[in-house]
């Protein structure tokens, strides 16, 4: 089991030993220490390999992870797993703006809040957030989940595509295109398999809303030009 | 008719700011309600490279023998931070277009015609495909703001990869993808439900500013592991602080894209009235590489409106290490061909002014997704066309080089140059001809 200190050795060197896993390794749990903050700490991962960064970490940790199992002890900088393709994800602290940003896949977990723009862009990827989420999160989401157990800022799921919003708490305002629409129980189903994944206990779906896109503006129409 | 009676009303004449094409546009927002969209680059007269013209060598230079001594045209792109930069035999590239915007067989032409002459191509908004890695010897991937078939796994397919800001043709805009486009594979590769309006964001989600950007790039190579270059691209508005600001965030070269520059489809409002002309973009840019010690160390691309060797040798002579096309090698492949001249006219327009590529009833089979007109783009044939002409664009920069005394092309200087207008000469800032005057020079 690895442990690298980020204290003393550079992160291009851990990234890029991580880089050079193969599947005959038997160093599938790594230890980071000391990561003070620093940026893009365990990005491009392509392997399922298990991750513990024990503090906080800067901008696009974990971004454009595949496979891997990342787990941050602390807040996460901007743009925390941007671009995940497929893995794990999961900051037990707080995460700055743009959390899970054009995200295809995999899971993403945090525990404290999420700034701005968590889920921007989103394209399949799933979201648990166990706080609130700042405003224009989900913001021209395509695909994907975004859960939010806390309160979503103004302006939720501006210009939505596809992408499915639950939100336990309040909602400062809806943007663009976006709207409540049923929760029906093939909603409850998926949203119970991600409350479980993320590890949330004693919550049930039934206190969440769902909100999606009301698909008005899909096709440009000078009607809508009022909408933006 | 008496003189009397043929002179009792004024000949018709035309205003020159109510003009045909002004008046043609009152009346048509004035039916439909809604802004022009359309492809391509600013029609209207601008500040051109026509206005440029070269001193050639007499007694005070000497020539190099035309068709006997050798004039390089080879770029290396990427040497500031990559491990494998870019190699390219000629000073030209193909700029980003789509997938989605263009054919499978267009972006298949592409990589051959690039590829046959040694230079690279460059994917779009909506991700790589298969087709376009495997006939592109050298592919620089895009990494755009709206992340459309963004993966690493392409990223690392890539041969460079280059961060879009912007583009010429809509500095500050982002895109609109109309639904007759989004097709059932175009729409998989983006995310997208198939037909509707894809909507390619202005703004890249999760950086903004220079300094976010440094990160995003440094993501970047530790994503790649430092291997491959990353470029910037910028369209034309404040050259010198945003090619010194790409600088800054650790670029290794910098697209910069005038407003002549295409796109797929945009306001015709947008293209036609933001941005700059290439020509005046060019020694801006230039200015900040050098006042930061990086002219040649980062390599200044250039496009927008390019069409032949001239312009060529006048970009290099500028400052430019080299430069990129869209629209002229989609005319290479067969845009806008007179012999599809009857199909033009049932669109309502006329071979030379197509520009409705956002329709996607190209019939060329170029700017399309409908298949029947996608296959009538033989890309055997078009990528040859575009190498032929890539091939004569290298043959008459060299020429002028050659004239200029210049073993590489890249030895082309503004000395080399003066300008036929006062705004010419003061925009690209060479001597007006048959002066020494550079306007605004002694200010």
């Amino acid at each position: 089991m690895p442990t690298v200190d980020l204290a003393s050795s550079p992160l291009r060197e851990l990234n890029g030993a991580l880089h050079r896993l193969t599947p005959s390794t038997n160093e599938t749990h790594w230890t980071v220490t000391n990561p003070r903050g620093q940026h893009n700490i365990a990005v491009g991962l392509d392997f399922p390999v298990e991750i513990e960064i024990d503090g906080h970490v800067g901008y696009y940790c974990a971004g454009m992870n595949k496979q891997a199992r990342v787990t941050v002890c602390g807040n996460a900088g901007q743009g925390v797993a941007e671009n995940m393709m497929s893995g794990r994800v999961h900051v037990t602290g707080d995460a700055s703006q743009a959390a899970g940003a054009s995200g295809n896949g995999g899971l993403l977990v945090i525990d404290g809040n999420a700034s701005a723009r968590c889920g921007i862009s989103m394209k399949g990827i799933d979201i648990v957030v166990k706080g609130s989420v700042g405003h224009l999160s989900a913001f021209m989401a395509q695909a994907g989940k975004l859960v939010v157990l806390g309160d979503a800022g103004e302006a939720l799921g501006d210009s939505i595509y596809e992408a499915q919003l639950f939100v336990r708490g309040s909602v400062a305002s809806l943007g663009a295109d976006c709207i409540e629409k049923p929760l029906k129980d093939e909603h409850k189903t998926e949203l119970k398999r991600l409350l479980d994944e993320a590890g949330v206990e004693g919550v049930s779906p039934d206190e969440f809303k769902r909100y999606g896109s009301a698909r008005k503006l899909y096709h440009f129409h000078i009607d809508n030009v009022g909408s933006y | 008719m008496s003189a009397q009676d043929r002179w009792i009303h004024t000949p018709p004449r035309k205003s020159a700011t109510f003009d045909d094409a002004a008046i043609a546009e009152i009346r048509r927002a004035a039916a439909t309600g809604i802004y022009d969209i359309r492809g391509a680059g600013a029609k209207r007269k601008l500040p051109h490279f026509d206005d440029l013209l070269f001193l050639g060598a007499s007694i005070s230079r000497y020539p190099l023998e035309g068709y006997r001594e050798k004039c390089a045209t080879d770029v290396v792109i990427g040497a500031r931070f990559a491990k494998k930069p870019i190699h390219l035999k000629i000073p030209i590239t193909i700029a980003g277009m789509s997938f989605g915007a263009l054919s499978g067989p267009a972006k298949e032409a592409l990589g051959r015609g690039a590829s046959a002459v040694g230079t690279s191509t460059t994917t779009g908004d909506g991700g790589m495909t298969p087709e376009e890695r495997g006939h592109s010897d050298l592919l620089v991937y895009q990494v755009l703001p709206s992340r459309y078939g963004m993966n690493p796994d392409d990223l690392r397919k890539a041969d460079a990869i280059e961060v879009v800001v912007g583009q010429g043709a809509k500095p500050g805009g982002g895109g609109m993808l109309l639904g007759q486009k989004i097709t059932e594979r175009v729409a998989g590769m983006r995310r997208l439900p198939v037909g509707i309006d894809q909507r390619s964001a202005c703004r890249h989600p999760d950086w903004t500013g220079p300094d976010d950007l440094e990160i995003k790039i440094q993501e970047l190579r530790e994503i790649t592991d430092w291997q491959i270059p990353i470029y910037v691209k910028v369209g034309a508005s404040r050259p010198y602080y945003d090619i010194a600001l790409a600088v800054k965030s650790g670029a290794d070269a910098i697209v910069l894209d005038g407003m002549q520059g295409g796109t797929a489809a945009t306001q015709d409002v947008f293209i036609e009235n933001v941005g700059l002309p290439t020509m005046c973009a060019i020694p801006p840019a230039v200015k900040a590489l050098q006042d930061l010690g990086m002219h040649r160390k980062v390599q200044l691309i250039v496009s927008g409106g390019i069409r032949n060797g001239a312009d060529v040798a006048k970009c290099l002579a500028l400052g430019a290490d080299a430069v990129a096309i869209g629209t002229a090698a989609l005319i290479a492949l067969g845009d806008n061909d007179p012999a599809l001249e009857a199909e033009y006219q049932k669109l309502g327009t006329t071979a030379g002014a197509y520009d409705d590529w956002h329709e996607g009833r190209d019939p060329a089979g170029i700017t399309t997704q409908d298949p029947l007109l996608a296959a009538r783009l033989d890309p055997v044939i078009a990528g040859r066309k575009l190498a032929n002409y890539l091939s004569v664009m290298t043959l008459e920069a060299q020429t002028i080089a050659r004239a200029c005394g210049k073993s590489h092309v890249h030895n082309l200087e503004p000395e080399d140059l003066v300008a036929l207008t006062m705004e010419s000469a003061a925009m690209a800032r060479v001597p007006l001809a048959g002066t020494n005057w550079i306007p605004g020079s002694n200010i």
